[in-house]
């Protein structure tokens, strides 16, 4: 597995919600209310069993507490620590319905999963081989969870991953002040240590190997591809340089040392999570203005409100209601200058003579990604939403050998969906070729 | 009524008088002088000044905790002996704590073995100035292997026979200081009775084993290899403690007051403890876990508890919850009350249901409506047996509320003796 580089630019961050130590994970583990049929299950994705995992926490069972949440999420480490509790299970305890401050159930379930990284702990072994192979198309969390998950069951995994780097979005797209990619990478070994799956890196399903191959080759293909390149604007001046795709762009500060000289002012365009987590990289790798600018109001945010929070404490501006028309050059004619907006009025309309210029050295767009459907258009059963594959909740296509899980069939979610979705394909994988009970 | 309008909450145990009943017990608070005047300062109304005896060595290690999801201490055991300061020590201190806090009560604890050192010792105390004596017939660890603490306690005979030499001896109040570590407290405290104590106090410390190093299996607290039985306090003896004083204080034969002792923690442990009979009451654990300043809030709880009960003085308090006590056959059987969740103060955090199911007559159900989470209580199968209110978060959110069924009154004595109607099972499931 490639190596990452020591001064790569997210390295510069440090975690925003630090781990507890054994005192702070022992008082909060003691203040949960053990609840039966617990709202913060019913809103975690993976139904991790979350007040078993904590009572563990607090009877120092701290092996017994990460099997809890490994043998619901194989991906428990990471998304302690990337997953918007604050929406999902943190947001559904019930302290919160009186108005007490609800169990940190992340900050927990990083104290149980760390610990057992640290002491290398597994929990399962590979199930006796049935002698079934199922390829797997892209590295990321969903892949890798269904294909630990069909490891768990005895089907032979390959897993076919265009970059070099695996993990996905999990190691290439997590704000580093959550995680950062070496340890996203330290988990997918981890998650790999199962055995049996092969990786087949920088290799490209449709360039290096055809979909029809991995067909007949194979029992099953799982589609965990994700989503595409950045959307981009074409806009009058979209040719300087210092305008870029905001994925691509916070991959690079994951994995590389981003060449940020120069830039005094950035814009970021988009008012989604892609664009609040870009606007807060900008910031805490010291630009000193950051503005993220977003066509509709800031209620209309698809962020989420917590997040887009913290940016403005962290010195981020908003400008709302902006449509932008093209783009300013420099001096020099060569890099990006600014940013011309159009003023929207509430129905999204452009209000005539209203414009805006916001300089800025550096422009990412966080305004969507492409979709991955081309390598399966045409394929018979398999139906496409806008790019999107279309899966039944057991992640089936109609082509009874190809499944589908992740941001390609999702649209885009956290990595606990990819996850999820990633494991129940597995089941439904499973049963198809088996016969075998879900569980 | 003080000119203020305060209630008056002078103490006054077996002819100790005290300006509050709240008493140190004799332990490592009152090991010395020094504390005791600042026990005195915070406001404590009287000391009982660790035991005076004969000469010991402690151990190193003394004392275990019992700790419950994240409470350090809710039970504590120690296996310290008597004072181990030279007597003479503690009588001059004694004498000057006297000097300087005239108006708080010294009650001098006292363990010996024959008649001529008990004689000595009693003398020796009160002419140093001690309000009252008070024999440590209690201990259960350690003394009690020389035949001292709970070894005479647990014997009425032995009990009554050195009450009786101390009542001989002292021209000060004597109360006799009770080991729970017997099936039936009453006996003893009548043998205290027979003596001619002039009050008794009680509970002494539990035999224990508060627990064991599961790394090195030797139990707790750890004397290098090995351990013994110590004596278990704390608040989680309250309910143990509250029986025993409650045992004397429905004992028509029983006439002697009581100092209440055991888990006290706070002014709500005070009040229960004088409700059930004690005229004053003593606190060791909490004060060794929290200083001697928890005594302001027991001060202020206990006023602004009689002033809001339109109590005046402790004395019509004492033992008001005495006569509520009965024997099992003789409670109603036909009384019935039933949970009732108030719906706007649930948190859905169905405690209740799960508790209900496993743990009592399977009658609270999660809602039908998969998006309520308030449970549904089976009034019809609802025994009203409490469970759900106990384990809800929520204070307040579960009552238990009683039901007029129509039935008369009827105890099983009753049923038994006369046939009184039972109104038919809940929560049976036949």
């Amino acid at each position: 597995m490639s190596k990452l580089p020591p001064t790569r630019s997210e390295t510069a961050f440090v975690d925003a919600k630090p781990g507890y130590s054994p005192v702070q994970a022992l008082t909060e583990a003691n203040r949960c209310l053990y609840c039966a049929d617990a709202p913060c299950v019913q809103a975690c994705p993976t139904g991790i069993d979350i007040p078993e995992f904590i009572r563990k926490i607090a009877t120092d069972n701290l092996r017994g507490s990460a099997r809890t949440i490994f043998d619901a999420n194989i991906f428990g480490m990471s998304c302690a620590r990337v997953c918007p509790v604050e929406v999902l299970c943190v947001g559904k305890c019930v302290y919160n319905e009186m108005d007490v401050p609800p169990i940190q159930i992340g900050k927990l379930q990083r104290y149980a999963t760390d610990a057992s990284f640290a002491r290398g702990d597994r929990y399962v072994e590979a199930g006796a081989d049935t002698g079934k192979r199922v390829a797997l198309l892209g590295g990321g969390p969903a892949s890798l969870a269904a294909a630990h998950e069909l490891r768990v069951r005895g089907h032979a995994c390959t897993i076919f991953e265009q970059s070099e780097l695996l993990g996905g979005l999990s190691t290439t797209g997590v704000a580093p002040y959550k995680m950062k990619a070496d340890r996203a990478l330290e988990e997918v070994e981890w998650v790999l240590g199962i055995g049996g799956i092969e990786i087949k890196s920088g290799v490209r399903v449709g360039r290096d190997v055809t979909l029809d191959a991995l067909l007949c080759d194979y029992d099953a293909v799982f589609v965990g591809l994700g989503l595409g390149a950045d959307r981009l604007l074409h806009l009058p001046g979209g040719e300087l340089s210092g305008i870029r795709g905001a994925v691509e762009w916070i991959a690079e500060i994951k994995t590389e040392a981003s060449a940020l000289e120069g830039v005094g002012r950035a814009v970021v365009i988009g008012g989604g999570n892609t664009a609040i987590d870009t606007v807060r990289e900008l910031r805490g790798l010291g630009i000193p203005e950051v503005t993220l600018a977003y066509r509709g109001d800031e209620a209309q945010m698809s962020g989420y409100v917590h997040e887009w929070r913290w940016a403005k404490v962290e010195g981020v501006r908003g400008v709302f209601n902006a449509q932008p028309t093209g783009y300013v050059g420099d001096t020099a004619g060569t890099s990006v200058g600014g940013v011309r907006f159009a003023r929207l009025d509430a129905e999204r309309t452009p209000v005539p003579g209203a414009e805006l210029t916001i300089d800025a050295d550096l422009v990412l767009l966080a305004i969507g990604q492409g979709r991955l459907g081309a390598l399966l258009e045409g394929v018979e059963g398999v139906t496409l939403d806008r790019g999107r594959l279309v899966v039944d909740d057991a992640g089936r296509t109609g082509h009874p050998k190809i499944y589908a899980g992740g941001d390609c069939a999702n649209g885009g979610k956290e990595v606990v969906n990819a996850v999820d979705e990633g494991k129940r394909a597995a089941i439904a994988i499973d049963q198809q070729l088996c016969g075998g009970e879900a569980t | 009524v003080s000119v203020n309008g305060s209630p008056d909450l002078t103490a006054n145990c077996g002819g100790i008088i005290t300006p509050n009943p709240f008493w140190l017990a004799s332990a490592p608070p009152t090991n010395s002088g020094d504390q005791i005047m600042r026990a005195f300062d915070a406001g404590w109304g009287g000391a009982v000044w660790k035991t005076l005896g004969q000469p010991i060595q402690n151990v190193s290690s003394r004392f275990g905790g019992l700790h419950n999801r994240g409470t350090r201490g809710i039970g504590f055991s120690n296996i310290e002996l008597i004072t181990d300061r030279p007597v003479e020590t503690n009588l001059r201190e004694i004498a000057e704590v006297k000097r300087r806090y005239p108006n708080n009560g010294i009650i001098v604890s006292l363990m010996v073995e024959s008649r001529d050192e008990w004689r000595d010792l009693i003398k020796r105390s009160i002419d140093a100035g001690a309000d009252g004596l008070e024999l440590n017939f209690g201990c259960p660890h350690g003394m009690c292997e020389r035949g001292m603490g709970s070894a005479v306690g647990q014997e009425p005979k032995l009990n009554e026979t050195i009450t009786s030499w101390a009542a001989e001896f002292s021209t000060i109040p004597v109360l006799v200081k009770l080991t729970p570590n017997v099936d039936n407290i009453v006996p003893h405290g009548l043998a205290a009775q027979r003596g001619g104590a002039d009050g008794v106090s009680l509970i002494n410390t539990i035999k224990s084993v508060i627990g064991v190093d599961i790394d090195s299996y030797v139990p707790i607290p750890r004397v290098d290899g090995r351990s013994t039985n110590g004596g278990y306090c704390g608040a989680a003896v309250k309910p143990i403690a509250l029986h025993m004083v409650s045992s004397l204080g429905r004992e028509a034969s029983f006439k002697l007051p009581i100092s209440g002792i055991g888990g006290i923690s706070n002014w709500r442990d005070a009040v229960e403890f004088i409700l059930l009979g004690s005229s004053s009451v003593q606190v060791c654990t909490e004060v060794m876990l929290r200083g001697y300043r928890v005594v302001e809030d027991m001060i202020e709880g206990l006023t602004e508890y009689m002033r809001r009960q339109g109590f005046s003085r402790l004395d019509e308090m004492i033992g008001a919850a005495v006569p509520k006590l009965s024997e099992w056959g003789d409670l109603d059987l036909n009384h019935e009350t039933v949970a009732k969740i108030d719906p706007v103060s649930c948190i859905g955090c169905q405690a209740c249901v799960v508790a209900c199911h496993d743990g009592a007559h399977q009658c609270i159900h999660p809602s039908p409506d998969k998006d309520v989470r308030v449970p549904i209580v089976d009034e019809g199968e609802c025994v009203g047996c409490n469970l759900c209110e106990i384990v809800c978060p929520v204070p307040g959110c579960i009552t238990m509320e009683p039901v007029d069924n129509g039935f008369s009154p009827a105890s099983w004595n009753q049923h038994a003796d006369e046939g009184a109607p039972l109104r038919p099972k809940k929560g049976v499931h036949i």
